[in-house]
């Protein structure tokens, strides 16, 4: 199985009493909480970390896009992916990804991916989420009942701008371009895989299945909450007569590793209260604008009696009954948390049971800092990787990157930082 | 007051709904945020001096998913057109409320003579940075009714589930309303009408509830200033931003009086 390394950025000084005195993380947090010159630490530790795991040996970076949001820096992760496409080799770029509705024209996309895909060799997996109602809808503007049709759109025209050989003109519903014709191209042929980060409704299933891309459930709430969902996914699967590859699925999950399981539940008690009880203090007024899930999924839901009320959106009662104490974080499967041998054994069992090949790993979260997200992404590299490598090798994962040669790839000069501070200044 | 007949007429390929009510001279109304998933009574005290005709809009109760396939603002006014036109209210009296005022104002300014009247209840459409409009669509669901009408109950009794329905098709309905006037107003109910108004020649009547808690008092001097058909506005004491909810007999009574 593959093991990604993801990272979300969260601003990590969020303030003790953020929930009492600040109504949402997201869309309309105040500015007074961040300091430019402290993110500019935090931006660099997560460099280093995502830089870090890839020389620890993970299958894949893997960074998202968010906007207005303080648990998730990455407005652009094309930023992020670019630097790291010059400071890893080996390891698979995943931007996870862009939320190719919010581009204008979406071929930008296709462009930036290209050029992503092209500086690292053919790394790249390209991420194409709907994206978040509050990033998509609020943050910026979106017609909610519109999303998901320019979201389709989109997505046919960057397939096409990477694949079609000449000019083409596309005239479709919401984009008009006369003349696409990217530069650069992608050197991964015919396109680099696509992955499709969703919510667990059965349109975005089909339509996986259909294109043939890796579907990706991430959630905040770990492999028990996932487990009907991912049910769900494998049952489409099987009534459109699709195999039952793990490679097809990603899943998002919490860890935790330390020597023992009682020094886990002491090292990341801290940084996973910071992220349930901080960073996913959503205000719900931004959680259901209408149009955003579908009226099947409404359906759905109201049916199986599992949503609370119509008009309350997966974000919005997810929100509000999420676990905030470490014993419950821990209880509900958000976190896993122990020993090397128990955390293989755990991820062993979920990635069975969830019958996913891309498992995607948040060893940084919250407000942990550098030295312990180095530590947990180590230990992690070191003793539960080994124990996990043979997990579903019967499988051939069609949707992974395939990189150019390594000898034909331009070689990286070392990077030597400055002597002295101020250097560049004084010249 | 007998039942309102009902009828429908074809848009786009999609059903939409009329009631037809009273008798008199035609009068033709256009709903506000949420539609109207039931009857009211203000379409009552209309119906007591005129023939009430109430097409319902693409996407809003009674107007299947009828907006889905208009994408442009373009697309909705042609619809309103067409579905004035179905309705048999060609050349009447027309008055519309909220989001459906918007779309009022929009047809009485590009087809002038096809409104005899106009009379525009807290109509959508403008947006003032200094003084801006509520966001309907980013609001904790148990404060809507609140904004809506000034008595929560009113709302409340327009978007309850008929007694003994339990299907799920209900609620999708209500979700559905406001995801029609999201797909024209979204985000800031600003559809740039400010420019179409001097072309409303039509005589104007404008109704604001003194409470209403989504588009402000002020917006009412706005479109008296734009509209050339010399506006006149009545503040309803005692209403909400669906002033016809709130206050039903007395926003009738305003328009009925103005008409005469």
């Amino acid at each position: 199985m593959k093991l990604m390394w993801f990272h979300l950025m969260p601003y990590t000084e969020l303030p003790d009493d953020f929930r009492e005195q600040h109504p949402s993380v997201w869309v309309d947090i105040h500015s007074s909480l961040f300091d430019p010159l402290r993110a500019h630490h935090m931006y660099n530790d997560f460099m280093d970390e995502l830089e870090f795991a890839a020389e620890c040996g993970f299958d894949a970076v893997c960074v998202n896009e968010h906007h207005s949001n303080g648990y998730g820096l990455m407005p652009s992760p094309n930023l992020i992916a670019s630097s790291l496409a010059r400071r890893t080799t080996d390891t698979a770029l995943c931007v996870l990804g862009n939320s190719l509705a919010l581009y204008n024209p979406p071929t930008r996309v296709a462009e930036e991916f290209a050029m992503i895909d092209v500086i690292s060799g053919g790394r790249l997996i390209a991420g194409f989420p709907v994206g978040s109602p509050m990033d998509t809808c609020y943050a910026y503007g979106q017609n909610p009942s519109m999303l998901r049709e320019r979201y389709l759109e989109a997505h046919d025209l960057v397939v096409r701008a990477w694949t079609e050989p000449d000019t083409f003109a596309f005239n479709g519903r919401f984009n008009q371009q006369r003349y696409v014709n990217i530069w650069p191209r992608p050197i991964q042929k015919p396109r680099p895989p696509i992955w499709i980060p969703g919510g667990g409704s059965v349109e975005t299933w089909r339509w996986c299945a259909q294109m043939d891309h890796v579907y990706c459930y991430l959630s905040y709430y770990g492999y028990k909450a996932g487990q009907a969902t991912m049910d769900g996914f494998w049952e489409e699967m099987d009534r459109l007569g699709k195999d039952r590859n793990p490679y097809h699925a990603g899943f998002l999950q919490f860890v935790g590793v330390a020597e023992t399981r009682e020094k886990a539940f002491e090292l990341y008690r801290e940084p996973a209260e910071y992220f349930y009880g901080r960073c996913l203090h959503v205000d719900p007024r931004f959680a259901g604008p209408p149009g955003y899930t579908t009226e099947e999924t409404q359906r759905r839901g109201i049916q199986s009696q599992v949503a609370q009320a119509a008009a309350a959106s997966r974000y919005e009662s997810k929100f509000q009954t999420l676990a905030r104490e470490m014993d419950a974080i821990v209880d509900k499967g958000y976190v896993i948390i122990g020993s090397p041998d128990e955390v293989a054994a755990q991820l062993k069992e979920v990635a069975h049971n969830l019958n996913v090949g891309h498992l995607m790993l948040l060893l940084q979260f919250g407000n942990m800092n550098k030295d312990l997200a180095k530590y947990n992404t180590k230990l992690f590299a070191e003793q539960v990787m080994p124990q996990l490598g043979d997990v579903f090798s019967e499988w051939e994962d069609r949707w992974w990157p395939k990189p150019m040669d390594r000898a034909d790839r331009a070689a990286l000069p070392s990077f030597q930082p400055a002597a002295q501070p101020g250097t560049m200044a004084a010249e | 007051m007998p039942e309102p007949r009902t009828s429908s007429i074809e848009l786009n390929g999609f059903s939409c709904r009329v009631w037809t009510a009273g008798s008199g001279p035609t009068i033709g109304f256009l709903a506000g945020f949420g539609g109207l998933p039931r009857w009211i009574p203000f379409l009552d005290a209309l119906a007591r001096e005129r023939t009430v005709i109430v097409p319902s809009l693409p996407g809003f109760p009674g107007g299947e998913r009828g907006h889905t396939v208009l994408d442009s603002h373009l697309d909705w006014v042609l619809a309103v057109r067409q579905l004035v036109h179905k309705a048999g209210l060609d050349g009447a009296d027309l008055v519309g409320s909220s989001a459906g005022g918007s779309l009022a104002a929009e047809f009485a300014a590009i087809w002038p003579h096809q409104v005899k009247r106009l009379a525009l209840i807290a109509p959508w459409g403008l947006f003032d940075e200094a003084d801006p409009a509520t966001d309907p669509w980013a609001q904790r669901a148990p404060d809507v009714p609140g904004l809506m009408c000034a008595d929560p109950a009113c709302w409340e009794a327009l978007k309850a589930p008929p007694e003994g329905q339990n299907s799920p098709e209900w609620p999708i309905e209500q979700v559905r309303a406001s995801e029609a006037a999201a797909r024209i107003f979204w985000p800031l109910g600003n559809t740039k009408l400010e420019k179409r108004l001097p072309l409303i020649t039509a005589p104007t009547l404008l109704i604001w509830g003194g409470e209403d808690r989504i588009v402000p008092r002020s917006y009412a001097d706005k479109f008296a200033h734009g509209i050339s058909g010399k506006p006149e506005i009545r503040v309803i004491p005692g209403a909400g931003h669906l002033a016809e909810l709130d206050k039903p007999d007395e926003v009738a009574a305003a328009i009925l009086e103005w008409l005469r």
